[in-house]
């Protein structure tokens, strides 16, 4: 590994290889280029198709695995099908995410299709982190697809953050909720220039007591256009939340599609979406407190998206 | 020192301020009161620079600040509480706090500040600046706020509105204890009798004009005597 894969991963992962504890998986352009496996964590290679599987055993506790990719080879395209088998109550931190460096012309692209499947009262928080650099005209374009499985008594946290540098991406995320179950999402987008990002959510509330709740929080400036979609069916005694809040800037385009569906009477669904520009009495409160117009902005924007 | 010379403010046609002038040259505790309607916010938003004045010249300590944009006159020492605090997702307390200190402040020194406009500053120091705060506790945390800047002087514009009566016998003791502690004037638009009590100097402002600059007992026989007492209604006896 070289500097610049070094600093990607410092990017998406906040990660030192040197300091890691726990497992991990690392993939440069396309191919698996370092692993360490645990006790309790193992991580072996998909046979029919590209990609791992992890397996997590049943009582782990506090136990964190890194799947980090990496890209830095203009022109790629790259798919991988990761699997996670979490055991029955266990607790467990994955840290995935994709950075791309492209300084040349051709376009890099990585699609990362995610399914977690989690057996009874086990517990995931799932942190993915989306990052693109580099001085070339060639997109950097993330297609990442999530699917969530819980049995009962299981809940997955999951944090998607994508702040800087990414052309484009169409990102799903679909979940499947037993009896008992709790899937939240926490979504932070920011573009700018011409970039385009598409979100959707698809969540099946199926069992007794499942709940979700989607926030997202997404920043939209320059010629950048987003558009969030979600889709909630209750179809037990269950609850689900999803916010959708953007800020959009100059000639920004925000398009937010609600969709919830309640195919059973005790189905509680709520869907809550505010679109516009910063508020000109936030501006004039943090000037009033000396910041520029510009670095009063920022603040505002930094908080929204933390 | 805050001086305005000759200010004029007219909206749709209607002069809001017609030809203020006022000068505080002493650090006091000034209650601005009048009507509802007579031009009291926009006089300090004009001081603030959150309006702009038509016609007419500020002074600040000595340095025209006329034509200053909003954080410029903050950075020379002049502080605003809204009347209705501003509302921040993904903010916190203890963040806005630091930026109101304009340095790096420690949680224990926050937490003192909260504690002072009586809350529980464990409770409340990193919780977000959102909807889901109260009114009362809004307009606390914004006094909070305000007191962290130690300005050379600090606007209240309407601190009493909206918010309870226990609060505001509280928020009467925050006013004392400010007035002991910080040098600098403190001007407050008020209408509460319990704040005028307490104020070295009122100014009554009516339909624009400022029409008596005074100790308590030489403004409330105006207030109390004439057309004004009507306008005022009911809101002076709080």
């Amino acid at each position: 590994m070289d500097s610049l894969d070094t600093n990607l991963l410092k990017e998406i992962a906040d990660m030192n290889l040197a300091e890691i504890e726990g497992a991990y998986n690392i993939r440069k352009n396309g191919k698996g280029i370092e692993r360490k496996i645990t006790e309790n964590i193992n991580i072996v290679n998909k046979e029919d198709k590209d990609g791992i599987d992890i397996f997590v055993k049943e009582n782990t506790k506090f136990d964190v695995v890194h799947i980090p990719v990496i890209i830095t080879e203009s022109g790629l395209s790259d798919v991988v099908y990761n699997d996670f088998y979490i055991g029955k109550n266990a607790e467990v931190v994955i840290i995935a995410g994709c950075g791309i460096h492209n300084d040349h012309h051709e376009d890099s692209q990585h699609n990362g299709i995610h399914r977690f499947f989690l057996e009874e009262g086990a517990k995931v928080k799932y942190i993915e982190k989306h990052y693109g650099e580099g001085d070339g005209n060639g997109k950097r374009i993330l297609n990442p697809v999530t699917e969530v499985y819980l049995k009962d008594g299981s809940t997955l946290e999951m944090e998607s953050i994508q702040i800087k540098g990414v052309d484009s991406t169409d990102r799903l995320t679909k979940g499947t909720l037993e009896a008992n179950t709790n899937f939240v999402v926490s979504e932070k987008i920011m573009t700018h220039g011409s970039q385009y990002a598409k979100t959707s959510f698809e969540v099946e509330l199926n069992g007794e007591n499942a709940s979700t709740h989607v926030t997202s929080r997404s920043v939209a400036t320059e010629n950048s256009i987003q558009e969030f979609i979600s889709k909630v069916s209750g179809n037990n005694k269950c609850f689900g939340h999803v916010e959708c809040d953007a800020i959009v800037k100059d000639n920004a385009k925000v398009i937010a599609i609600p969709e919830i569906i309640a195919n059973h009477v005790e189905a509680n669904l709520i869907h809550e979406a505010a679109i516009g520009k910063i508020a000109g009495e936030q501006l004039i409160k943090l000037m009033t407190l000396g910041l520029s117009a510009k670095e009063a902005e920022d603040e505002i924007i930094n908080g929204f998206l933390k | 020192m805050i001086e305005l010379k000759n200010i004029t403010f007219e909206r749709d046609g209607k002069k809001i301020l017609d030809d203020v002038s006022l000068k505080i040259d002493e650090d006091k505790f000034i209650v601005i009161t009048g009507p509802n309607g007579s031009g009291k916010s926009t006089l300090t938003k004009i001081i603030m620079g959150i309006e702009k004045q038509d016609s007419g010249e500020i002074y600040f300590n000595g340095k025209e600040i006329t034509n200053l944009p909003i954080d410029e006159r903050a950075k020379l020492g002049i502080a605003y509480a809204f009347q209705q605090p501003v509302k921040f997702k993904g903010l916190t307390v203890y963040e806005l706090i630091k930026l109101s200190a304009g340095k790096e402040i420690k949680k224990a020194e926050a937490c003192n500040i909260l504690s002072k406009v009586g809350l529980c500053a464990k409770e409340y120091v990193d919780r977000e600046i959102n909807a889901s705060l109260s009114g009362g506790e809004l307009k606390r945390i914004e006094i909070a706020m305000v007191a962290a800047r130690k300005a050379a002087l600090t606007i209240f514009d309407e601190p009493e509105a909206g918010i309870d009566l226990w609060s505001f016998n509280h928020l009467i003791n925050v006013f004392e204890d400010m007035i002991k502690e910080t040098k600098g004037i403190t001007m407050i638009i008020s209408h509460q009798e319990r704040i005028l009590d307490i104020a070295d100097k009122i100014v009554l402002v009516d339909s624009g004009k400022i029409k008596k600059v005074g100790t308590k007992e030489e403004v409330m026989p105006l207030v109390l005597g004439n057309k004004i007492c009507c306008k005022l209604g009911g809101s002076i006896d709080g």
